[in-house]
């Protein structure tokens, strides 16, 4: 029979670690349905009946985020076998808490204390038995990170799921409150699977509207309800939800003195927290940031990164995975269009991907030690400052910092952002700044142009970022991202020496979902468009063409191009080359290539190429044309990842259309402007449109807000009871 | 009435009441600032918000907005 057993704790506890441990390669990652949130499931090493389910790190069963919502309502509807609650054995009082909830499920638990290597280190004591007792559930210590005891866990955990008997539930609330519960019990009992009964009771005291939602009790019962819950209330002089919560710490509190025995005293410094002192310290958190920053992208894009990328360009990604090939295809006598297709068509777009993938992994590399040792939530805390400013939070950083990199997996970290309106906003603006495989496209028209100008790229830097502060700005007073503020409460985690297997395998996850890209979405397009470019109707009628000018995607570049005209590069290959950046932007240069009679194997600095874009654009329209390309739809994988984040097509066509407007107006007031000044364009109708934009764009960032002044009322309100009390 | 903001660094104060309402204060009270608990103020953020306490043991950062909701003695 197969079992199901759910990985249930807090974040930062060990559970990613303990679940590579017991499935090993054995994995499905996907998303729970309907929401964002990531959704892992593997099959036991050595047990391929025992199915782990890994729940979203959460604190609380409570119904206010996305992440507790959804391991609730797995945990109430899909009733796994049993639980394995991993707490954290170095802060046992706040992960107990949640193992106070997860016990009134009524459904097997077992309780694994992670980070017993720690513990033991600092001199602590934890008593197993006395947990135990304490909770109703089998107690077992491990430590993931070296190891051991895992398997073990996962074992009492299938015996306690084949016993089928959840434990005895400890009497966690006072008298008044547990006789409110027993209360609510019997007039619920009948209604509710008979194990989840306690669970319901607790939550219908709570008032929780999920689960009220989903009962359908009629008015009279909920009245009646209400009566005993109104009594405890004005008992205990609390409302019930703190009611609840403070007698659930209170009974730890008890369960702790009794089982926990600390070394240090309280409020003394760990070694964790000495590094802090440092690290986010008011003088030199900043420059320690910057500095750690420098370093990631020193590596990651300097010396080494260059190294690799170039190796791959030039020896993995052209000589062999093109120019081999063709030497046999050539040498079996294939037809002349087949191995066109095949090199040119097929390897030649998958090798401009994959010459990427090195830097990527360097990057990614980098970004999981610093994610594993516990950097990122320092980042968020010496960052929120600044990005709540804009309407976004601290977290935002680390998805901007990734997009740097590349987008796709930036977009994906926007899953860290607890709040639905801050990840959608960071989701919509994280694609401005310049990622990896925009860099190209810079480096070709600085070298054209601007003399190869460093200028150049330093100032797409700045345009991107100030893209998302001002879209922070406008966005936040629009309809779609008002609401009530979100609180920032984050713990920050102990920083730990970071596990090389949780490195590896989180550098390769995110890898691995960039290099599929390559394979399935690049691959495709690179056929359509080899096939666009080289085909096309002639004079003796359609058939493959010499020169691409008389190509079908020249036909269709040159009926659209007028629409950039404004912009400054109405020609057609500007309009095919911004099409063919979409499936990914490094392909603007090859497209370049291909278009300008060059060769498709370009690089951005290929002296022929600056001479054939020098002839086609003047610095201005350069210009526009580089910063439209920034801003504009990022590629297609990207595009999917906003899809998959956002998980709406309504919010999904609004960020991509916001991201294309926002760049043809951009890009509208740069040549209009820069070509009045110049004397490139003259006065019209041109300038009087990018006149109006900007004189729309300052009314939209400096208008009141109205949707914060109810907020403010709301506040000012609640205030004005505070001190009346 | 004092409030979490105005208790210094280095300072530690007890959990009288928390205001609010929703999922801000349950959000802060899941994660372990009770009625009676001590707080102890770590540090402020280099750019003055948020605050990092140690509560319960453990490190938490809190914005000084939510932190005016916390009445302490």
């Amino acid at each position: 029979m197969e079992l199901k057993i759910a990985l249930a704790g807090n974040p930062n506890c060990g559970k990613t670690t303990l679940f590579n441990d017991l499935t090993g390669s054995n994995q499905y990652v996907g998303n729970w349905p309907g929401v964002t949130v990531e959704k892992k499931e593997g099959k036991l090493k050595g047990h391929k009946d025992v199915i782990i389910q890994d729940l979203p790190g959460i604190y609380s069963l409570s119904p206010y985020t996305l992440e507790e919502v959804v391991a609730r309502s797995y945990l109430v509807s899909e009733k796994p076998d049993a639980i394995l609650n991993i707490i954290d054995g170095t802060n046992v009082e706040r992960n107990l808490y949640l193992t106070t909830q997860l016990v009134e499920l009524g459904l097997p638990v077992v309780m694994a204390v992670n980070m017993m290597d720690l513990v033991r280190k600092n001199g602590d004591k934890i008593d197993v038995a006395k947990l135990s007792a304490a909770l109703g559930c089998e107690v077992v210590e491990i430590s993931a990170l070296k190891g051991e005891g895992g398997i073990a866990a996962a074992e009492k955990a299938m015996a306690a799921a084949q016993a089928k008997k959840a434990g005895e539930l400890p009497h966690v609330f006072t008298g008044s409150v547990e006789h409110a519960i027993a209360h609510i019990e019997e007039s619920i009992s009948g209604k509710v699977p008979n194990n989840f009964l306690r669970w319901y009771a607790i939550k219908i005291f709570e008032r929780d509207s999920k689960v009220m939602e989903t009962l359908h009790l009629d008015a009279e019962l909920k009245a009646h309800l209400e009566e005993h819950i109104a009594d405890c209330e004005a008992e205990l002089d609390d409302d019930a939800e703190s009611i609840i919560t403070n007698q659930r710490y209170a009974y730890i509190n008890g369960v702790v003195d009794k089982a926990v025995k600390k070394k240090a005293a309280k409020h003394s410094l760990s070694t964790s927290d000495k590094i802090d002192r440092v690290v986010t310290n008011r003088v030199a958190a900043l420059p320690i940031f910057a500095a750690v920053m420098f370093l990631v992208y020193y590596i990651a894009i300097g010396p080494l990164g260059t190294f690799l990328t170039d190796w791959t360009n030039d020896v993995l990604g052209t000589a062999w995975l093109v120019d081999i090939p063709r030497g046999w295809l050539e040498g079996v006598g294939c037809a002349g269009w087949l191995t066109g297709l095949i090199c040119d068509g097929i390897l030649a777009g998958v090798g401009a991907v994959l010459g990427f993938v090195p830097q990527m992994l360097v990057l990614f590399l980098m970004l999981s030690i610093l994610e594993d040792v516990g950097y990122m939530a320092r980042v968020a805390f010496i960052m929120d400052r600044i990005f709540r400013k804009f309407g976004l939070s601290g977290k935002s950083f680390i998805p901007m910092l990734i997009s740097s990199g590349c987008g796709v997996p930036g977009v994906m970290a926007s899953r860290t952002i607890e709040n639905e309106r801050d990840r959608r906003m960071t989701i919509m603006t994280t694609c401005f700044v310049p990622c990896g495989a925009k860099m190209p496209i810079i480096g070709l028209f600085a070298g054209a142009l601007f003399g190869g100008s460093g200028l150049v790229a330093v100032s797409a830097y700045f345009i991107g970022v100030a893209a998302i502060i001002l879209s922070g700005i406008i966005l936040k007073k629009t309809k779609g991202f008002s609401g009530d503020p979100a609180p920032f409460v984050m713990e920050l985690p102990q920083y730990h020496t970071p596990s090389a297997k949780n490195v590896f395998h989180a550098t390769w996850e995110r890898g691995w979902s960039f290099i599929k890209r390559a394979g399935t979405v690049i691959v495709a397009s690179s056929m359509i468009l080899w096939f666009l470019q080289g085909f096309g109707f002639t004079e003796t009628g359609f058939g493959a063409v010499e020169d691409n000018n008389s190509s079908l995607l020249a036909a269709i570049g040159g009926a659209v191009c007028g629409i950039f005209a404004p912009l400054g590069f109405g020609n057609w290959q500007s309009t095919v080359a911004t099409v063919t950046g979409l499936i990914a932007k490094e392909n603007v240069v090859a497209t370049f290539g291909v278009l300008f009679h060059i060769g498709d194997g370009v690089a951005e600095d290929d002296v022929a190429l600056w001479g054939a874009i020098a002839q086609h654009y003047t610095m201005l329209s350069a210009y526009s044309f580089m910063v439209f390309n920034l801003l504009c739809a990022p590629c297609f994988a990207a595009m999917g990842a906003i899809k998959r984040e956002m998980n709406s097509a309504k919010w999904t066509a609004a960020a991509i259309g916001y991201m294309c407007g926002l760049a043809y107006l951009v890009s509208l007031m740069i040549y209009q402007f820069g070509g009045l000044i110049t004397g490139e364009v003259s006065f019209g109708l041109g300038t009087v449109a990018a006149v109006l934009v900007l004189a729309f764009f300052i009314y939209m960032l400096f208008r009141k807000n109205k949707y914060d002044d109810n907020r403010l009322t709301v506040s000012a309100v609640h205030a004005a009871k505070v001190v009346t009390r | 009435m004092k409030t979490l903001k105005e208790v210094k660094v280095g300072e530690t104060a007890t959990v009288v009441k928390l205001h609010g309402e929703g999922a801000t204060k349950r959000r802060i009270m899941d994660m372990g600032i009770t009625k009676g608990v001590e707080l102890h103020v770590r540090k402020v953020a280099p750019l003055g918000d948020p605050m990092e306490l140690n509560v319960r043991g453990y490190e938490l950062s809190v914005r000084k907005v939510d932190a005016e909701m916390i009445e302490v003695l």
